[in-house]
């Protein structure tokens, strides 16, 4: 699984808006492999050699490069492999439909997997603040609360049985089916398959309270379970 | 059987050094053989708290690296013969505390002592771990107030997984201790109370210490609250939470001093 970043122009205020969405998700990008679709890029003089050190310096891990156009010379020193067949038109990667982000906010997952084989992790005690669970397949069972400041990332679903404090991020892996279940939501973030919500996106009615939330199209729907 | 008791919290100044001084006093009292360390090289305090700031010669890292003997660093209370301190250093910093040295006088105090209660420095680095590494169980004082609540949480979390008895798979016991509790603003609700600081933290109760004149002057005056003025609501606080970290059942109360009548008379003031 790759995430496709299309810089668009003007870069400037593309930039803006990631770092807006890395400020909402600051791990949002850990250790996720990233592609950048230069496609959208003015043909004359293409800072690329800059838009690479911009995303390098917000820790940005990029595999590859793809969209460039042929003219634009030593692609391959500015990002890695070029996955092109060197006509401007990306090699068909499998699976790996081309991103096409209708906004400036960039992160759209697509999956190149299949979805991940279902092995659940069960943790019987309370996360605490600073720790990290990171669990890329399957579901995570917490017994116990989620403190302010942990956070749980699952492939699949997340069920907490207790307090979410932190934050949850389910559906890593591009699974939409994904949902995050809690005893009581005081979380920091809810985030499914891309699709996140902070504190303050989510209504005060549903502080406190057993809800489930899953993903409804493109937004994300939070319900009480209570 | 010793036991190797830390006193830590994350968060700087929530009474740590202070609660340190007065458990070690408390249970000195009870006739136990304690000796209160203090793991804050480079900004050590507690031998000024102990009263004890003039008659250091050796301290810790002196014992840790092998350039002194433990019984030379060790300073005896003068109030209660079976009450000590070992200092730690001033002109050293941390990185002077070795894993292994460490582990060495630990065990060398294990023989002498019933309780090694060591003063964690605040912070997650080096000196809180290396002061929480061999202990056996752990008092993590709390003020009810978010930032230090959050702070004892990542210690608690660090409790359960880089301590000696973590690694070995055993579980190290903690103790919340909630420090500098105010009943006036607790009744305003102006700090957590104690049911959300005991629900997110999860552990069970040391013991509730009010916020009090009585261990800033204790302090200053270089004496354990519990050894300076043992009938004030605080050192009471202390003595019963000492009695149950011996495993005394002792109900916890929470310390609503009634208020005084100058009390009273500001208080209405202050509304009029």
């Amino acid at each position: 699984m790759a995430l496709v970043l299309a810089p668009e122009p003007p870069v400037a205020g593309w930039f803006q808006a990631l770092d807006a969405q890395i400020a909402r998700a600051p791990s949002f990008f850990d250790a996720r492999p990233v592609i950048v679709d230069l496609a959208a890029l003015p043909r004359e003089q293409p800072d690329v050699a800059g838009l690479i050190q911009a995303l390098a310096e917000r820790g940005i891990r990029i595999i590859g490069t793809e969209g460039a156009h042929p003219n634009w010379h030593d692609v391959a020193k500015w990002g890695g492999p070029i996955l092109t067949n060197g006509k401007g038109r990306p090699v068909e990667v499998p699976e790996q439909p081309p991103a096409a982000p209708a906004e400036p906010v960039p992160p759209v997952a697509e999956p190149a997997a299949a979805e991940p084989a279902a092995a659940s992790l069960v943790i019987a005690q309370t996360v605490r603040s600073g720790q990290s669970v990171v669990h890329e397949s399957g579901d995570v069972t917490v017994i116990g609360s989620v403190s302010s400041g942990a956070e749980i990332l699952a492939g699949g679903s997340i069920h907490i049985y207790g307090s979410l404090r932190g934050r949850a991020i389910a559906g890593l892996g591009g699974s939409r089916q994904a949902r995050i279940f809690c005893n009581k939501l005081h979380a920091e973030l809810l985030a499914i398959e891309g699709v996140y919500k902070t504190a303050d996106d989510m209504d005060p009615k549903l502080h406190g309270r057993s809800i489930q939330a899953w993903l409804d199209g493109e937004r994300m729907s939070i319900a009480a379970m209570d | 059987m010793a036991e190797v008791v830390v006193v830590t919290s994350g968060k700087g100044g929530v009474g740590k050094t202070t609660s340190t001084a007065a458990l070690g006093a408390a249970l000195a009292q009870g006739g136990e053989n304690v000796v209160v360390v203090d793991f804050d090289v480079g900004l050590r305090n507690l031998d000024l708290i102990m009263g004890a700031e003039r008659r250091v010669v050796f301290d810790l890292i002196n014992v840790v690296q092998g350039d002194a003997k433990l019984h030379q660093a060790l300073i005896r209370d003068k109030r209660l013969e079976n009450l000590s301190l070992m200092p730690a250093s001033q002109t050293r910093d941390k990185e002077a505390l070795t894993e292994a040295g460490v582990a060495r006088v630990i065990e060398e105090m294990r023989e002498k002592f019933d309780w090694i209660i060591c003063d964690s420095p605040a912070g997650i680095e080096r000196g809180a771990t290396l002061a929480m590494r061999h202990a056996d169980r752990a008092v993590v004082v709390t003020n009810p107030e978010v930032s230090s609540v959050r702070d004892s949480d990542r210690i608690i979390g660090l409790l359960d997984s880089k301590t000696a008895k973590a690694e070995k798979g055993q579980r190290l016991s903690k103790h919340l201790l909630l420090t500098r509790y105010d009943p006036v603003r607790a009744q305003r609700g102006e700090m957590l109370k104690t049911e959300d600081v005991l629900e997110i933290l999860s552990i069970p109760l040391l013991g509730i210490i009010p916020e009090s004149q009585d261990v800033l002057r204790a302090s200053n005056l270089g004496a354990p609250v519990t050894i300076n003025s043992p009938a004030s609501v605080a050192a009471r606080a202390y003595a019963e939470a000492a009695k149950r970290l011996r495993g005394e059942t002792v109900e916890v109360s929470l310390p609503a001093e009634r208020p005084s009548f100058f009390g009273k008379l500001f208080g209405r003031r202050a509304v009029a």
